[in-house]
């Protein structure tokens, strides 16, 4: 196997690196992410919100200095704004200043053969070839990352397509020809499971299942990104939160909301968090009412 | 390596994991990119291969432990303050006593070792525990024929882990000084509830711990063939609902919130795109601007998606007890992601439960509320499909419209009642479409007072629903 194209070294390596970008990986993130650069394979990125799957991919852009491609993907995404689309605006434009230019009158007048074959080659040139991310994506000079945020909101069609590039990193644009990728992108796509991907699409992806961080990796992420914290307040965050996420919740607390709650505590100036903290600053972690009432519920929390 | 892998794959497809050649090969790629001993890489290059779902992964992590867990070194190595401390102890009693020699500690020393263990989270004196524990108590007996949950509670009956749990929680209304005591001590009672959930985790880790190790054993002692082969299980998509064992049903749960999403999804989605609204002249005219007022781009006006509308009607007899179970939770992931659900439950009477769906916080409120608040007995309390869809007609007929999908869950097992099934055909032609959800396999529909071919030509749709995969391919089948 060649080395990959961003040549990490291993998936220690990875992992530091990640760390010097602010992402604290687990083993298995980095050993995923290691063998998606060595083996040139997409990773799909699977779990509950809020656990930072498209920080993932940001990330890992950040730490190998690689320009990062978005494609944010939506209901009704289709080919023209995944791939490319022809700015016929332009075109049409185009076409009409040369009539104008070649008979000296705007209007009324037929093109002839010659004329209309330069036209042609003309209006279908890079000039009015409007690139959209996955083109853009492959025709890079440099190695880059590509990210296909939620895929699983866009239709059947749309990921069949999605997969027909993915699997050969190249796009023929039948009036240009084919353009193949100088370096093959490291890809990931990211999903919340609304509905079943296709097999085809899994089984060309590694898989990775982020689920919410261990007790350990939370707080570690705490101390990190909330500067002025104090170890043991982070630590009793931590735990409340995954108290929180043991009970059968409409929406558990993603790691960003646990994090808006530690800012939160430490700019309150807050030493321990009891019942009565907990209590009164919940909807920072909690987005339901019914989920709020359950949590102190099952907690036993006092009201304030 | 490559013959472990292959009867590995092998092993993950008899357990139902849907694995291809392409991904087996990939697997032995990623290996190839990794050091040998990296137990850690080897796991998560292998899952991220050839497990390509959230459901499988059970699967595959029991499989996994089995072929892999008994090479190389299995003992957590590093090193521990509580373990040194109770060697330190041993020695005292006996020079030449070396503690990890189980025959030479009594069962008080164990269970003394097992609290400051605990008290610790030492994950190293835990798997030192296990370890010990399974030798002492398990009775581990060359080739028998008992499965690991034998020995497995054996262990766990001589360690006495419950009163160990009743315990720790009772030394923490004392004034013992630990790490944990001075997180969670100035928490008040949060804390305590803190404090009590650790100490659940941790048992939690020995009792694995414990399960490794006999698993260990056991693999050493009969091959791993022969032990995969006892032990495994089906994948949860495959899983009957009604033969599913407590811990698989909540694990279905779990599953189900996303099929209902899906659902939602689906059936929004269908009225999105079947049409477009009138042309909208006005932003025709303003587009085609751009384009010196040729009209390259025809605007419509989007038709605003009407909101589905689901009407679940659920049979919770007793002959469908179990699926009934599964049922409400259907009912209740549906409705907690449709704006318009009704539910109904019956038995022959039949009662209206959108309400307790409503306000209830969680699943098991609302079940308990449904049992206790609906009144779905009409008469002796047998299923009476005809009764309850005639109650259903004359009471609410006049909510089913054009925009209502109808869902019925039950077996058809009309106990001889009369099927009136005129009935349905009305709410049929109401409704926009009328789905059969049955739980019973194909083959056992007409037999005996089933009349499942009484009500089939009235629904649009008539599914066998054993299990997640059936289920999920009833949602595919919408779209």
């Amino acid at each position: 196997m060649s080395a990959g194209t961003l040549h990490f070294g291993s998936p220690a390596e990875i992992r530091s690196l990640l760390e010097g970008v602010g992402y604290l990986a687990d083993d298995e993130i980095a050993t995923v992410v290691f063998l998606a650069d060595r083996l040139g394979k997409p990773v799909l990125v699977e779990g509950p919100a809020g656990t930072g799957k498209t920080e993932l991919a940001k990330a890992v852009a950040a730490m190998s200095g690689v320009r990062l491609i978005r494609l944010q993907c939506y209901e009704g995404l289709d080919e023209s704004k995944v791939l490319y689309e022809w700015n016929y605006r332009k075109q049409l434009l185009r076409i009409q200043v040369e009539r104008s230019v070649g008979t000296g009158s705007a209007l009324g007048s037929v093109p002839s053969n010659t004329t209309w074959s330069s036209i042609e080659e003309d209006i279908f040139s890079e000039e009015f070839l409007l690139e959209r991310p996955v083109l853009e994506a492959i025709r890079a000079e440099e190695p880059i990352v590509l990210l296909v945020d939620e895929i699983d909101r866009v239709e059947v069609e749309t990921e069949a397509l999605l997969l027909e590039v993915l699997s050969d990193f190249q796009v023929s644009i039948p009036e240009l020809g084919t353009v193949k990728a100088r370096s093959i992108p490291l890809v990931f796509l990211t999903s919340n499971d609304t509905r079943q991907l296709s097999e085809a699409l899994k089984r060309r992806c590694l898989y990775l299942h982020l689920d919410y961080p261990s007790l350990e990796r939370e707080r570690a992420i705490v101390v990190e990104k909330v500067p002025g914290i104090e170890l043991h307040l982070a630590e009793e965050i931590a735990r409340v939160v995954r108290s929180l996420r043991g009970i059968e919740l409409e929406k558990p607390p993603s790691i960003s909301e646990t994090l808006d709650w530690a800012r939160t505590l430490v700019i309150l100036g807050i030493e321990h968090v009891d019942s009565k903290t907990t209590r009164s600053t919940l909807n920072l972690l909690l987005k339901y009412q019914a989920d709020i009432e359950l949590a102190a519920k099952e907690l036993a929390l006092e009201d304030t | 390596m490559l013959e472990v892998l292959t009867d590995f794959v092998e092993e993950l497809r008899l357990g139902g994991l849907p694995v291809s050649p392409r991904e087996a090969i990939d697997a032995a790629a990623a290996i190839g990119e990794l050091p040998l001993e990296d137990r850690v890489g080897l796991r998560a290059a292998l899952g991220a291969t050839l497990v390509k779902s959230a459901e499988h992964r059970a699967v595959f992590g029991s499989t996994f432990d089995i072929y892999f867990s008994g090479r190389g070194t299995q003992r957590i190595e590093g090193k521990s303050a509580v373990l040194d401390e109770a060697t330190r102890r041993t020695a005292l009693r006996d020079e030449s006593a070396s503690f990890s020699d189980f025959a030479m500690i009594s069962t008080q020393e164990l269970a003394a070792l097992l609290m400051s263990a605990l008290t610790s989270g030492d994950e190293v004196a835990l798997g030192e525990v296990a370890r010990l524990a399974v030798g002492m108590y398990a009775g581990i007996e060359a080739s028998r024929p008992v499965g690991i949950s034998y020995y497995f509670y054996r262990a766990l009956r001589g360690l006495e882990l419950d009163g160990a749990l009743a315990a720790l929680t009772d030394y923490g209304q004392g004034d013992r000084q630990d790490e944990l005591h001075d997180i969670t001590a100035p928490l008040g009672k949060l804390g305590e509830r803190l404090l009590i959930e650790e100490y659940e985790r941790r048992i939690e880790m020995l009792r694995d711990l414990i399960e490794a190790e006999i698993r260990r054993i056991m693999v050493a002692d009969r091959g791993t063939g022969a032990l995969a082969a006892s032990l495994r299980r089906t994948a949860l998509e495959d899983v009957d609902f009604m033969h599913a064992t407590r811990e698989e049903l909540s694990e279905i749960r779990r599953a189900l919130f996303p099929l209902a999403r899906m659902l939602a999804v689906r059936l929004a989605r269908r009225r999105r795109h079947r049409r477009r609204g009138p042309l909208d002249f006005r932003a025709t005219i303003r587009g085609s601007l751009s384009t010196g007022g040729v009209p390259v781009d025809l605007r419509f006006r989007t038709p605003i998606p009407a909101k589905p509308e689901i009407i679940v009607i659920a049979d919770v007899s007793g002959s469908v007890a179990a699926f009934a179970r599964f049922t409400l939770q259907l009912v209740y992931a549906i409705a907690s992601q449709f704006s318009k659900v009704r539910s109904f439950v019956f038995v022959d009477g039949i009662d209206e439960v959108t309400g307790i769906f409503l306000h209830s916080t969680s699943i098991a409120e609302a079940l308990a509320r449904v049992n206790r608040e609906a009144d779905v007995t009409h008469e002796d309390g047998h299923s009476d499909y005809g009764h309850a869809l005639s109650v259903f007609a004359e009471r609410w007929a006049k909510e089913v419209t054009s925009r209502t999908t109808v869902i019925v869950l039950g077996d058809a097992r009309n106990n001889y009642h009369n099927d009136r099934a005129s009935v349905l055909s009305d709410i049929k032609r109401r409704a926009r479409r009328v789905y059969w959800l049955n739980p019973e396999p194909r083959a056992y529909w007409g037999s005996g007072d089933s009349i499942m071919e009484h009500y089939a030509p009235y629904c649009d749709g008539v599914f066998e629903c054993r299990n997640l995969h059936q289920l999920e391919a009833f949602i595919s089948s919408l779209a």
